[in-house]
């Protein structure tokens, strides 16, 4: 899929040899991995200001100095989008930032959003050969990610794309989330007229509603979705295909492919008592309230409950978005229930690092059966029970099982729900010959994304159910690949 | 773009906005509503359409103010814009002939259930319709449910017009004097739950369209959820209508009062600091 590349750069370019050959492996292994800068805890919780601060020239090419630039790079296997990992990193030892940032882009149009919200610990960095073979700290590739995106975007001196030649054929990207953005950016770099039809009043999609300023502000989608402006996308707000318009409205207006990325859609519930007192929400409405809606914001409307003790069910990520969230708004005990352990917790390592320095508590291997209402009908307590762990399930995980007569009450006056969603139904409900496997989400071939009508096709969370902002920018860029194919 | 192009005073706190939306008034159907939002600040409020003009491009839209969203868009005059409308959203009405159709609106719900009415009535059914408000200037659209219906019936709480009563008083009085195939109800949630527990009775099939608490609206926060046969239902993706003998009123009512608190101070608040636009008019 390399489409787009600048001068293609090789392993064995001369100043890429010279480079290598300028500090003996032992030196660059013997250097400690970089510590990310980060807000102080206390700070954090008065504020809503970024966490990580990101890191400084001089921590950025000392950290790139580690990276070995192996023969065989295997962090580049752990890449969902196979970004040239080594390249941008020796760029960065080289002093060449927006060289660096350049190499990113041929595979990846939003660094700076995926070195912030991206899992390295169990992709790249994985497999990275520190981690791999030599048992030590991985090269910190998701930081030094985000440290060129920065640097470029601070810089002023921004790389747009080189758009190939124009076609006056159109596209239609449903969605304008990570899956719908990455495939709008790349249709537009293969020439097409691209729209994109946003369901809600604001642009990003997770990004934007679900994700917390704290973990990823709004001002770097902003940035994203205004390079993509520049080069000719289209945005379209307040437009719910299958409702405001149907895809025959949209073939009548002549476009010609279609990439549904309309994502998650409403919570799941685990169907216990109390489920539905006031209080007891999901995360995605918590989320929302918060981050679309500016709910703690001064002079907004949209309200919001301030917890006291604040109860999150769940160990995803969204659960540490929702839990550090109800922290910084002023939650005495927020608190995490997770049904397993730390060692099967889904969310990011670094999240659960960050909620642990801002005074979250775990109460792991516990599930809620009950909640319970004082006389208003708000929630204000929950009945737990202990879990311990058997055998590992079809998941991979070791299965939680309940242990008998260990319920026990914990006071909550806010319960966020943050067990998973199902896919969003409005275009399933519209579009009833689109295929759908049992659980709503729209069945896609995975090596091309096309679904079973022609000229359909569909990523992200809508295919998925749920998973990582990279996975769904992944099926966004395979998914202009194959449009690019069909209307070529 | 969503532009206000006519506002009328329909009662006491009610008012009635014809707004530019030339996509939503091409799809729209009757049980169909949008979400609105207003300036920055705004909150994502659902309000049904009452009416729309594809030939004009515009939907018509009921508000009563209750609190500071309901005022900032009756604060709106001819020329002002809406921020941000979608739609249009929800399930439409299934509408369909089955004889005699009594139609029963209470309040504000009476918006709502004009272009139902409507639309059962051009499915040619004979509508009774039963209108019932607190007090006299609080009932809203007589004459266009008149229009619609080959007999409209009055109530209010104190007697200042039409018949003095509860509305399920006027409803039983109907049930008993003609065969009735089908009730639609809308209004406040309590007078709901007691005219569906009335059909019930009488074993009427009985719809109900419920206004719930929304966030997006479109099938993503689970705010709108409601019991339905045991069963959980979102309003916004598998509503606003359902069968009212299956629908939890007494959850209903409690989700609807969650944020009663919060936002009467916010109205208080938004009050106090001069952004009484509505009274200064």
């Amino acid at each position: 899929m390399k489409e787009f590349n600048i001068e293609p750069v090789s392993i064995k370019d001369e100043w890429r040899s010279e480079l290598r050959k300028s500090m003996k492996a032992k030196e660059r292994t013997a250097i400690p991995r970089v510590k990310m800068p980060m807000e102080d805890p206390e700070k954090r919780l008065k504020g809503n200001d970024e966490v990580n601060k990101g890191l400084t020239v001089a921590m950025a090419v000392q950290e790139a100095k580690r990276c070995l630039d192996c023969t065989n790079p295997t962090c580049m296997q752990g890449c969902p989008v196979g970004v040239d990992i080594p390249t941008f990193i020796k760029y960065i030892e080289a002093g060449d930032f927006m060289k660096s940032v350049q190499v990113i882009k041929e595979d990846n149009l939003f660094p700076a959003i995926c070195g912030r919200v991206c899992p390295q610990e169990v992709q790249c960095e994985k497999l990275c050969i520190y981690a791999a073979r030599m048992n030590k700290e991985p090269v910190a590739i998701g930081h030094l990610e985000r440290f060129v995106a920065d640097y470029e975007r601070e810089s002023g001196a921004f790389y747009l794309p080189e758009i190939r030649k124009k076609t006056d054929k159109k596209v239609a990207v449903i969605g304008s989330g990570p899956a719908g953005l990455a495939a709008a950016g790349d249709l537009a770099k293969y020439g097409y007229h691209v729209s994109v039809f946003e369901a809600l009043h604001e642009l990003g999609g997770v990004l934007r509603y679900g994700i917390p300023e704290f973990r990823l502000p709004n001002h770097i989608i902003e940035f994203e979705i205004d390079n993509l402006k520049k080069i000719g996308v289209i945005f379209h707000k307040n437009i719910i295909i299958g409702k405001t318009l149907s895809f025959d409205d949209l073939q009548e207006e002549g476009y010609m492919a279609f990439f549904i990325a309309s994502g998650a859609g409403l919570p799941k519930l685990m169907n216990i008592p109390g489920e539905h007192h006031v209080g007891v929400m999901s995360a995605n409405e918590y989320l929302t309230r918060v981050n679309l809606m500016g709910a703690a914001r001064h002079g907004y409307d949209t309200p919001v409950f301030y917890g006291k003790n604040v109860a999150v069910i769940g160990g995803g990520n969204t659960a540490m978005d929702s839990v550090r969230t109800a922290k910084r708004l002023g939650a005495e005990r927020a608190m995490i229930i997770y049904r397993r352990s730390f060692n099967e917790m889904p969310a990011r390592i670094e999240e659960i690092i960050h909620a642990k320095e801002e005074g979250i508590e775990f109460i792991n291997l516990n599930e809620p059966v009950e909640y319970f209402a004082d006389g208003n009908g708000r929630v204000n307590k929950i009945k737990l029970r202990k879990m311990e762990l058997g055998e590992p399930d079809a998941s991979g995980r070791r299965k939680p099982i309940p242990v008998k007569g260990s319920e026990y009450f914990l006071d909550a006056d806010l319960v966020i729900v943050s067990i998973g969603v199902s896919p969003n139904p409005l275009i399933s409900m519209h579009k009833p010959e689109l295929k759908v496997t049992p659980w709503g989400t729209i069945e896609v071939a995975e090596e091309h994304m096309k679904a079973n009508l022609e000229g359909f096709y569909a990523g992200g969370d809508i295919v998925r159910g749920g998973a990582t902002v990279i996975a769904a920018m992944g099926d966004g860029r395979k998914a202009a690949y194959s449009i690019n194919v069909y209307l070529l | 773009m969503n532009k206000v192009v006519a506002k009328e005073n329909l009662g006491k706190n009610v008012i009635r906005l014809e707004v530019e939306a030339p996509l939503i008034a091409r799809k729209r159907k009757p049980g169909h509503f949008v979400i609105i939002k207003i300036g920055r600040e705004g909150e994502r409020i659902p309000l049904t359409i009452t009416a729309s003009n594809a030939e004009r491009g515009t939907i018509s839209l009921i508000v009563q103010v209750v609190g500071v969203s309901s005022h900032k868009v009756a604060s709106l005059d001819v020329g002002d814009t809406v921020t941000d409308i979608v739609g249009p959203l929800g399930r439409p009405t299934h509408i369909e002939k089955v004889g005699t159709v009594l139609c029963a609106g209470g309040g504000v719900g009476i918006a709502p259930l004009l272009p139902i009415t409507g639309a059962f009535h051009e499915a040619g059914n004979r509508i009774v319709s039963l209108l019932a408000a607190r007090t006299k200037e609080l009932l809203i659209l007589e004459k266009e449910i008149g229009t619609v219906s080959d007999e409209v019936l009055v109530m209010t709480d104190d007697g200042s017009y039409g018949k003095k009563g509860l509305i399920t008083e006027g409803m039983e009085q109907i049930i008993n004097s003609e065969p009735i195939h089908k009730v639609v109800t809308i209004g406040p949630a309590i007078m709901m739950k007691y005219t569906s527990l009335l059909t019930k009775k009488y074993n009427i099939s009985t719809i109900a369209s419920l206004n719930t608490i929304m966030v997006d609206g479109t099938g993503m926060c689970g705010a709108c959820r409601v019991t339905v046969a045991g069963q959980t239902k979102f309003a916004c993706v598998d509503g606003p209508e359902f069968d009212a003998h299956e629908v939890d009123f007494d959850q209903l009512l409690v989700r609807l009062a969650g944020y009663k608190r919060e936002e009467n101070y916010n109205y208080q608040k938004f009050l106090k600091n001069g952004n009484c636009q509505l009274s200064s008019k």
